[in-house]
């Protein structure tokens, strides 16, 4: 069980989590853990052990599918609302909680609507606003020089990098309680994922990040704290520095150190 | 070693012979067929052919009632089969659930866009002329027509929704849209080209149809054009041209053929030729709109 401590502000708790995709095999098996404020938690482990189906649950991307029962509850600070409650729509909860998929997904629409989709959607209007959360959350994504000149120019134009950073601005733009990063440079080159990850160190000020992560040397420069999943399982949760020098499961310690995963 | 490779490099070249001798068959056939119909038509069409109502003598009948008829009908084919089309088509790929039932009717629906039109004629005639009693109209002809082409619209509309990666559903959801504002905001301005291109082809299909207008019982010789639809009193507009009688280019291509008379037959080729150019001209439209949507989006 995960001790959770007092002295940080919780954003998102995870109580008892099981969720499967058939019948037969579960793929999260009774997760528990705390998601801190303005922290960034990193969700790491072999491929398969369910870190992205966890961190899909946070967003409910699974009712997309065909139906799924979610067991257990990700309860929302501050005012502990169950988001996979059945009473909940699911559009509530992704209005609050933004997502950055893996492989770079603008539409192929203008850099101006990429980023404002969000606000579109919402029914917003007024012209003066949009434009000026289009710059901010361009800037928090530090894509706002490189793009200022050609917001009408389509989104596909750009590299595969500044794309993935264009999904992170249009995430930003509706500024949600907490952004999901599902492997977010994984698709990226080395150059990219450097800027892609100071990016994050420097997004946590305002918002809570949970990151799923294959690179382990990732997980350990931009994140707080780290859970290791293994086979559906949360084997172990702390600070990432804990994780990273002095874990406590043999099995955490065998990934950590390369020798399976 | 190298007597195999000779081998099977003559086993390319003699696929490659065989497919540039069909190729060549096919394009042949009609370039010929083109060919004698522009040689035999091509002089007859000028300004009184397409001005004049079809006439007992030859040299002064014309097209006028015809492609009047002919784009009549095609107004009312696509009025009713583009938005019905395209509803049903986004319903079976996004809303309908996955189960038996709407497999079954997947099924039935790709069936039916390979029914032999006539079959279509027949359902009309007993459903439209006499059950509904709308008469032997354009709009019965419009409404037999949109129904003969629903299938290719729905089909050629679900397989451009398809085409769109479910990772742009994902971002869109993600960011907290509607379903309706997924459909609306992505799936269908990405998937416009292919889905009027899908139109554009079904309404050259639709234009060129005979077998089920003649079912219904289209006339083969008309000397008045449908009523006005602008009126000069109030209310100004006027749906009467929907009851009124008909005729087509091509029955009345077909009209003419079956007159003894060699220059009515020279008649038929000219309507023929225009026919062929409509259906050109359709499908050149159709390629452009696809190219254009093809260069500005790439998945």
């Amino acid at each position: 069980m995960v001790e959770v401590n007092p002295n940080l502000q919780l954003r998102a708790e995870v109580k008892n989590l099981s969720f499967s995709y058939s019948t037969e095999k579960k793929v999260l098996n009774s997760v528990s853990m705390p998601i801190y404020d303005t922290k960034v938690t990193a969700l790491i482990g072999p491929s398969g052990c369910g870190k992205t189906t966890l961190l899909r649950c946070f967003n409910r991307m699974h009712d997309l599918y065909k139906v799924k029962e979610y067991q257990g509850e990700i309860t929302l600070y501050p005012e502990q609302m169950n988001i996979l409650s059945k009473d909940i729509d699911p559009i509530e909860v992704r209005m609050r909680i933004g997502m950055v998929f893996q492989k770079p997904n603008p539409f192929p629409k203008t850099i101006f609507e990429n980023v404002v989709y969000g606000l579109r959607v919402r029914g917003v209007k007024k012209t003066s606003f949009i434009q000026e959360r289009c710059e901010k959350a361009l800037q928090q994504a530090g894509l706002w020089d490189e793009v200022k000149d050609r917001l009408n120019s389509s989104a596909q134009m750009l590299s595969g990098g500044q794309q993935q950073r264009l999904c992170i601005a249009r995430a930003l733009a509706t500024e949600p309680e907490v952004l999901l990063l599902d492997e977010p440079t994984s698709a990226l080159d080395p150059i990219s994922t450097a800027h892609v990850e100071e990016l994050i160190i420097e997004l946590k000020k305002d918002v809570t990040i949970v990151i799923v992560t294959h690179n382990l040397h990732q997980a350990a420069r931009v994140s707080d704290y780290t859970a290791f999943m293994y086979l559906g399982d949360l084997i172990e949760y702390g600070p990432t520095t804990k994780i990273f020098t002095n874990p406590a499961d043999k099995r955490t310690e065998s990934y950590i150190t390369g020798r399976f995963g | 070693m190298q007597q195999e490779v000779r081998n099977r490099k003559r086993k390319d070249l003699i696929f490659a012979l065989a497919g540039l001798f069909s190729l060549v068959f096919a394009i042949c056939t009609l370039l010929v067929l083109v060919l004698d119909l522009w040689t035999t038509g091509f002089g007859r069409i000028d300004y009184n052919f397409l001005t004049s109502f079809p006439s007992r003598f030859p040299a002064k009948a014309g097209i006028l009632s015809a492609w009047v008829g002919s784009l009549c009908v095609m107004l009312v084919t696509a009025f009713v089969a583009i938005p019905i089309g395209i509803a049903a088509g986004v319903y079976l790929e996004e809303y309908a659930p996955k189960n038996w039932l709407t497999t079954i009717i997947e099924l039935n629906i790709t069936n039916l866009a390979g029914i032999p039109s006539i079959t279509f004629g027949l359902m009309a005639l007993g459903l439209f002329v006499y059950k509904l009693q709308l008469g032997q109209s354009i709009l019965t002809a419009g409404l037999t027509l949109a129904l003969l082409i629903l299938p290719i619209i729905i089909v050629t509309t679900r397989e451009s929704i398809r085409a769109i990666p479910g990772t742009i559903r994902e971002a869109a959801y993600a960011m907290g849209a509607s379903k309706w504002q997924m459909i609306q905001h992505h799936l269908l301005p990405y998937s416009a080209g292919g889905i009027i291109t899908g139109v554009i082809i079904s309404l050259s299909r639709a234009i060129g149809e005979t077998a089920p207008l003649i079912t219904i019982g289209a006339l083969t010789f008309i000397a008045f054009l449908p009523t006005s639809p602008i009126l000069h009193e109030a209310p100004f507009i006027s749906f009467q041209w929907l009851k009124d009688s008909f005729t087509v280019l091509p029955i009345q291509m077909f009209n003419w053929v079956s007159r003894p008379q060699a220059e009515f037959h020279v008649n038929a080729a000219a309507t023929g030729l225009i026919l062929l150019l409509l259906t050109l001209v359709m499908n050149g439209i159709a390629i452009a709109i696809r190219y254009r949507f093809r260069k500005k989006i790439k998945w």
